[in-house]
């Protein structure tokens, strides 16, 4: 069931989609059992950005057919609060820790890479790409030039493994993927949520969201995640991180079989906290 | 307390998908009793279950009710749905001999029916077909007039909960309100059941809730109460 992702063993193939997850609160809450029974191989942090972000007014959440619209924001310390208060405490997880970063140019990028590189805690970075960009307003990941400018200003600024998080929400997810290989990517985790908008049933026309828009994730994205694994997948040679909408082993196993080497559960953790390990357990006994 | 149903999902809209949160009205003897109105799909589904259905229970969550300092009384007001872990919390404290009156307000005669599940509730009908007519919250100036060495114990609709946290901070009196968020989780991971605090963060209601102190909240937390 190990795995390699990037030159990192995990122990299986299954982790944590970004900000989906928060160990420090889920000790609170389970105790000492969460360490016991971790469900997933690898760690992976919510989003980290420059400075502190509180986040969007509520409401943040709005249910669909079968899944979630969400507007969280990217609620998090900032990057100071983050190595200072969150890093000690989930650099003693028992499996390597991926650090998500988000910056909405090359320079904040550039910056949090260098701030986390002699971090020996941290096995390779995410780098969030779903940001948009403040002069074109077009999200940086959405298009594969602006994505290959960005790598190319950042990609040395850190000695570890990257992940580059791709959004779903571009005309051709294979070319910005080939765009992340070509500019130093060590891996590419995908899909991110899909643009979404929850109309308030009260006020025709507003949306439901404090934030706006938000993003869609849950089983209804599930085949759209699985097109986009297999595109890229198809135009790639790096390692996949596949995750949208997996909630068992069978569907976990249509990521892994669509080229993906790791996937991982995100919006199902919110249904049970306990999916993600029975995922991890299906998973071996169809191997 | 988080449920879902073996069989979730396909009701009305397609949904229910994330478990609801609902509060515990009585727990011993191995059994668990909830207080369930149909607001939408998800509750929709949880009436429909028959015995030997089966349910998945994630819980305790969160923090509770804690009982009042020295000599100060239990004030509980509350309304609707909410009466539930009220009527949890009149139990416990008259376990502990605390002296206390509950102050209930009801829509009409009908949900006024819910007020048995408190003993001795003073009660309060929009349509003063039972009781006061008029809000609980007349009820509960009343109360703090005739003695304001009190704590203020409150659970209902959001328009309430503002009311009785708008008297909470005026009078002086200490009030611990259990908030209703939709969440995706209950435990702290989805980051969306927060409600906004008096310095202007947000804090989620699964870890940090459902009760807060009413002197911790933003004056305009009613903003983005939430779907059902």
């Amino acid at each position: 069931m190990s795995v390699d992702l990037c030159g990192i063993e995990l122990a299986h193939p299954v982790i944590n989609g970004s900000g989906t997850f928060d160990v420090i609160a889920a000790r609170r809450v389970f105790g000492a059992s969460l360490d016991e029974q971790f469900p997933f191989s690898a760690f992976v942090s919510k989003t980290i950005t420059l400075q502190p972000r509180i986040g969007n007014p509520p409401p943040r959440l709005f249910e669909t057919p079968a899944g979630l619209v969400n507007s969280i924001g990217l609620p998090n310390r900032g990057l100071a609060g983050y190595l200072e208060h969150d890093l000690p405490e989930l650099a003693t997880l028992a499996v390597p820790l991926i650090t998500n970063v988000m910056g909405s140019n090359a320079d904040e990028v550039g910056e949090l890479f260098e701030a986390l590189e002699g971090r020996e805690e941290i096995a390779a970075i995410e780098l969030n790409v779903s940001c948009p960009n403040v002069k074109t307003g077009l999200d940086i990941g959405s298009d594969p030039a602006e994505l290959h400018r960005l790598l190319a200003a950042v990609r040395d600024k850190t000695s570890k493994p990257l992940i580059v998080k791709l959004t779903p929400n571009t005309a051709d997810v294979a070319l910005v993927a080939s765009a992340a290989e070509a500019s130093g990517a060590d891996a590419v985790s995908l899909i991110n949520t899909l643009r979404a908008f929850a109309a308030d049933p009260a006020q025709p026309g507003k949306p439901w969201l404090g934030g706006g828009s938000g993003g869609q994730s849950g089983a209804a994205i599930r085949a759209v995640a699985l097109a986009q694994t297999s595109a890229v997948a198809a135009a790639v040679k790096l390692p996949i991180i596949a995750m949208g909408g997996i909630s068992s082993a069978a569907n976990g196993r249509q990521f892994l079989d669509a080229g993906a080497v790791v996937i991982a559960v995100g919006t199902e953790s919110f249904r049970d906290p306990a999916a993600a390990g029975a995922i991890r357990d299906g998973l071996a006994q169809l191997a | 307390m988080l449920t879902s149903s073996v069989r979730w999902g396909g009701g009305s809209d397609e949904r229910p998908y994330l478990p609801r949160a609902i509060s515990v009205l009585a727990a011993g003897d191995g059994q668990l009793s909830f207080v369930l109105e149909v607001v939408g799909p998800g509750t929709e589904r949880l009436v429909e279950l028959g015995a030997g259905d089966r349910l998945r229970l994630l819980g305790p969550l969160g923090k509770g009710f804690t009982a009042p300092d020295g000599d100060r009384r239990a004030v509980i007001c509350g309304g609707g749905i909410g009466i539930a872990p009220l009527a949890m919390l009149q139990h416990q404290l008259l376990a502990q001999e605390v002296e206390l009156v509950a102050l209930l307000g009801f829509r009409d005669g009908a949900h006024a029916a819910g007020a048995k599940l408190l003993a001795g509730a003073q009660i309060a009908t929009d349509d003063g077909s039972v009781g006061h007519r008029g809000l609980v919250t007349e009820l509960l100036l009343a109360e703090l007039d005739r003695d304001a060495r009190a704590v203020i114990y409150s659970c209902g609709p959001p328009q309430m909960l503002e009311a009785v946290r708008a008297i909470s901070v005026a009078s002086g009196v200490p009030a611990q309100l259990a908030l209703e968020a939709p969440m995706a989780c209950g435990y702290g991971a989805c980051f969306g059941c927060v409600v906004k605090i008096n310095d202007g963060s947000f804090r989620r209601t699964c870890l940090d809730g459902p009760v807060v102190s009413a002197d911790q909240l933003a004056t305009d937390w009613l903003l983005g109460e939430g779907q059902r």
